[in-house]
C-alpha cells in the first residue's frame, strides 16, 4: 500500500474562510483523498492531535499572540512543506485592521487588546516563519486548493 | 459519583473557531461552568468608522468564512434602511435565495460534518467506512447545492459580493437556474433521509431545559423579514431589538454575552423552529409531520433536528422562488443622509444585528453589531451546568461527561469567528 501523504490544516487569528473553502473541496473529492490522504490535524474535522511528522501543512490567518508564534514555529519544524492560505496568512488583511486604529479607537482597541493578552501588532503567519508555497485569494477557490494538493500527490 | 473534578477542555473541535471550557465540581455538585472564548478579537465594527457605506458589506462578510452571506445581507439592510432604500421584489428575493444558500451549505456542514460522527461514537467525518458512504455523499451533494446557488447568486460560496446596496450587480442567466433547481429537487430524498436518521437517534440525545426562545416570525419562514417574537409571544420591533439586550462581560472571554429583557435565551434553528414553525413551506410541512411533533422542544440536542427541517423548507422555498423569471435591473438609487439604520435577520445561528450611523457624506459614524453566538452563550454555560449535573447523578465516568459536553456544545452550532467580534465603545443610548 502506498504510504499516505500526512496533511495537516491550521487556523490562526482569521474568519476560516479557507478552511471552509477546503472543506468544500471536499465535496468533489472526499472519497478520492481518503485513500490517499491521512489528515492528520484538522481542528474543523476531528480532535486536535500532536504536531508531528506532516508532509505538508496547509496555514490560515494572521498571528495576533504568542501563543499563536509559538504554535505556527511548532508547526515549521514539523512539517516538511508549509503553504500559506489566503490574505490573512500572506499579508495579515482583515485581522490586522486594528494595526492602523487611531486616536480614541486605537487606545480602547489597545486596552481590549493589553486585557485580553494580544500582541501590539497583529502580522502575517509569513512574517514569523519561512513558507515554501502559498495559495492566494480571499478566501482561497476550492479549485486552487484542489490544484495544489494534486502537485503534492504527483497527479 | 464523582464529588471533585476540575474539567478544562480545551480547543474543542468541529466548530467554528476556537474555544475552551472549564467546569468546576464540588462536593458532587457543578459549581462553574465558564464557555471561555479563546478566538482573538478583530474590531471589525471599529474598523467601519470612517468607511464609505459602498464598502461595508465585502470587509463585513469577513468576520465569519461560515456565514459570511449573513453579515453581508445584515450589514446592507441596515445600510438601505437608513438612507430609506427600498429594495424591489426581485431583489429581496435574490436576497432570501442567497441566505438560503448560506444556511442550507452551513447547515450541511454541521449536521453531516460535525453532528453525524457523534451519532456513530466515532471522532471524525473522515473515519467513515465505505457502509457510510452513501450516507456521506448525501451530504457532499447538499452542501454542493448550496455552494452552487451561492454562486450564481451572490458570485462565490464564501464572501460572496454579487449583492450590495441598491440591489445585484449580477444576475443568473436561465440554464444556471435551471440546473439549480434540478439539484434542488434531488437533494430532498438525501435530507429526508437524514431526518430520519437523526429521528431514529434522537432517543440517545434528550436534555430538557426550557429557555426563552427568539426568533423571527414571518408567513414564509423566510430568514430575512418578519417581527421577532419570543416564547411568550412579546413582539419585539427590528428597530428596538437593541434596547431590549443587555450587554454582559465575560472576564475570562474574548466575546461578549447578552441578556434579553434581564435573562438568558436562545437564538438559532430550535428556537426558530419553536416559535415559528407554523410557517414552514406546506411540501415541507407534508413530509416531515411526524417530525414536527418534536416542537416546540426544549432540548437542545434538537437543534440538529431543526436545522435539518430547516434544510427541507429552504429546498422547498428556493424551488418556489426560482419559479419566478430573473431579469437584470439597475440598482437602486441611493442618497446618503446622517441617519442611523438597524438591520435584523436570521442568520444559521441565530438572530443578527447591525446598527449603523452615517454622516451626510455616508461615513460611517459608529457601527454595533450582535452576533448569535453571543446571545446564546448564557444559556449554553447554564444549560452544560445542569447537562453535568444530571451525568453525575447518573454516575458517569469522567470520559462520558467530557464526551457529553462536547456533544452538547457542538449540538448549539457555536460560531467563534464570529463571537469574538469585540466593539471597544459601549452603545449607551
Amino acid at each position: 500500500m502506498v504510504r499516505k501523504l500526512k496533511v495537516g490544516v491550521f487556523s490562526f487569528t482569521c474568519c476560516e474562510g479557507c478552511c471552509i473553502s477546503v472543506i468544500e473541496s471536499l465535496n468533489s473529492k472526499m472519497f478520492d483523498w481518503q485513500k490517499k490522504i491521512d489528515f492528520v490535524n484538522f481542528k474543523a474535522l476531528k480532535k486536535v492531535g500532536k504536531i508531528q511528522n506532516m508532509d505538508v501543512a496547509f496555514i490560515e490567518g494572521a498571528i495576533s499572540t504568542d501563543e499563536e508564534s509559538l504554535k505556527l514555529q511548532e508547526i515549521r519544524v514539523n512539517a516538511r512543506v508549509l503553504v500559506a492560505l489566503g490574505s490573512g496568512a500572506i499579508n495579515g488583511w482583515p485581522s490586522n485592521l486594528r494595526n492602523n486604529f487611531k486616536g480614541e479607537v486605537k487606545s480602547k482597541v489597545m486596552e481590549r487588546v493589553a486585557m485580553s493578552g494580544q500582541n501590539e501588532k497583529v502580522v502575517p503567519a509569513k512574517e514569523v516563519v519561512k513558507f515554501d508555497d502559498e495559495i492566494f485569494g480571499c478566501p482561497i477557490s476550492e479549485e486552487d486548493f484542489v490544484k495544489k494538493m494534486k502537485e503534492f500527490l504527483n497527479e | 459519583m464523582i464529588k471533585n473534578l476540575d474539567i478544562e477542555l480545551k480547543d474543542i473541535s468541529k466548530i467554528e473557531g476556537h474555544t475552551n471550557m472549564g467546569i468546576v465540581i464540588r462536593d458532587g455538585r457543578v459549581l462553574e461552568c465558564k464557555l471561555k472564548i479563546s478566538e482573538n478579537n478583530r474590531f471589525f465594527a471599529d474598523a467601519l468608522v470612517g468607511m464609505s457605506f459602498g464598502r461595508i458589506s465585502t470587509m463585513m462578510s469577513r468576520i465569519c468564512g461560515t456565514c459570511s452571506s449573513a453579515h453581508v445581507l445584515c450589514s446592507i439592510e441596515a445600510t438601505e434602511k437608513a438612507f430609506e432604500v427600498v429594495p424591489t421584489e426581485q431583489t429581496m428575493r435574490l436576497r432570501n435565495l442567497l441566505a438560503n444558500a448560506n444556511h442550507l451549505r452551513d447547515h450541511a456542514m454541521h449536521l453531516w460534518f460535525f453532528v453525524l460522527p457523534d451519532l456513530f461514537d466515532i471522532d471524525s467525518v473522515l473515519d467513515f467506512g465505505k457502509d457510510k458512504h452513501r450516507l456521506l455523499q448525501d451530504g457532499l451533494d447538499v452542501k454542493a447545492v448550496g455552494n452552487f446557488m451561492s454562486e450564481i447568486i451572490g458570485g462565490r460560496a464564501v464572501h460572496p459580493f454579487f449583492g450590495v446596496v441598491g440591489g445585484f450587480t449580477n444576475f443568473p442567466d436561465k440554464e444556471r437556474v435551471k440546473k439549480a433547481t434540478g439539484a434542488l429537487k434531488a437533494t430532498r430524498k438525501k435530507i429526508l433521509d437524514l431526518i430520519e436518521l437523526l429521528w431514529k437517534k434522537r432517543g440517545k440525545l434528550v436534555f430538557e431545559r426550557e429557555t426563552n426562545y427568539v426568533g423571527l416570525i414571518n408567513k414564509d419562514y423566510n430568514f430575512l423579514e418578519g417581527t421577532l417574537e419570543d416564547s411568550d409571544g412579546n413582539v419585539i420591533e427590528e428597530r428596538d431589538f437593541g434596547r431590549h439586550l443587555e450587554r454582559v462581560i465575560l472576564p475570562y472571554s474574548n466575546a461578549t454575552a447578552f441578556k434579553m429583557d434581564g435573562d438568558e435565551f436562545l437564538a438559532g434553528a430550535l428556537a426558530r423552529m419553536n416559535v415559528n414553525r407554523k410557517s414552514l413551506n406546506r411540501s415541507t410541512k407534508k413530509d416531515v409531520k411526524k417530525y414536527l411533533k418534536a416542537f416546540p422542544s426544549y432540548n437542545v440536542f434538537d437543534n440538529n433536528l431543526a436545522q435539518a427541517i430547516e434544510c427541507l423548507n429552504i429546498v422547498d422555498n428556493s424551488i418556489k422562488m426560482l419559479r419566478k423569471p430573473i431579469q437584470e435591473e439597475p440598482l437602486a438609487k441611493v442618497v446618503p443622509r446622517k441617519s442611523t439604520g438597524v438591520g435584523v435577520m436570521e442568520a444559521p445561528r441565530g438572530t443578527l444585528y447591525y446598527r449603523l450611523d452615517f454622516d451626510d457624506m455616508g461615513l460611517v459614524t459608529f457601527a454595533d453589531l450582535v452576533i448569535p453566538t453571543q446571545q446564546n452563550v448564557i444559556n449554553m454555560e447554564r444549560t452544560i451546568a445542569a447537562y453535568v449535573q444530571s451525568l453525575l447523578e447518573k454516575k458517569k465516568s469522567k470520559k462520558e461527561i467530557v464526551f457529553e459536553i462536547e456533544k452538547m456544545i457542538r449540538a448549539y452550532d457555536p460560531c467563534m469567528s464570529c463571537a469574538a467580534h469585540f466593539l471597544s465603545v459601549d452603545w449607551n443610548d
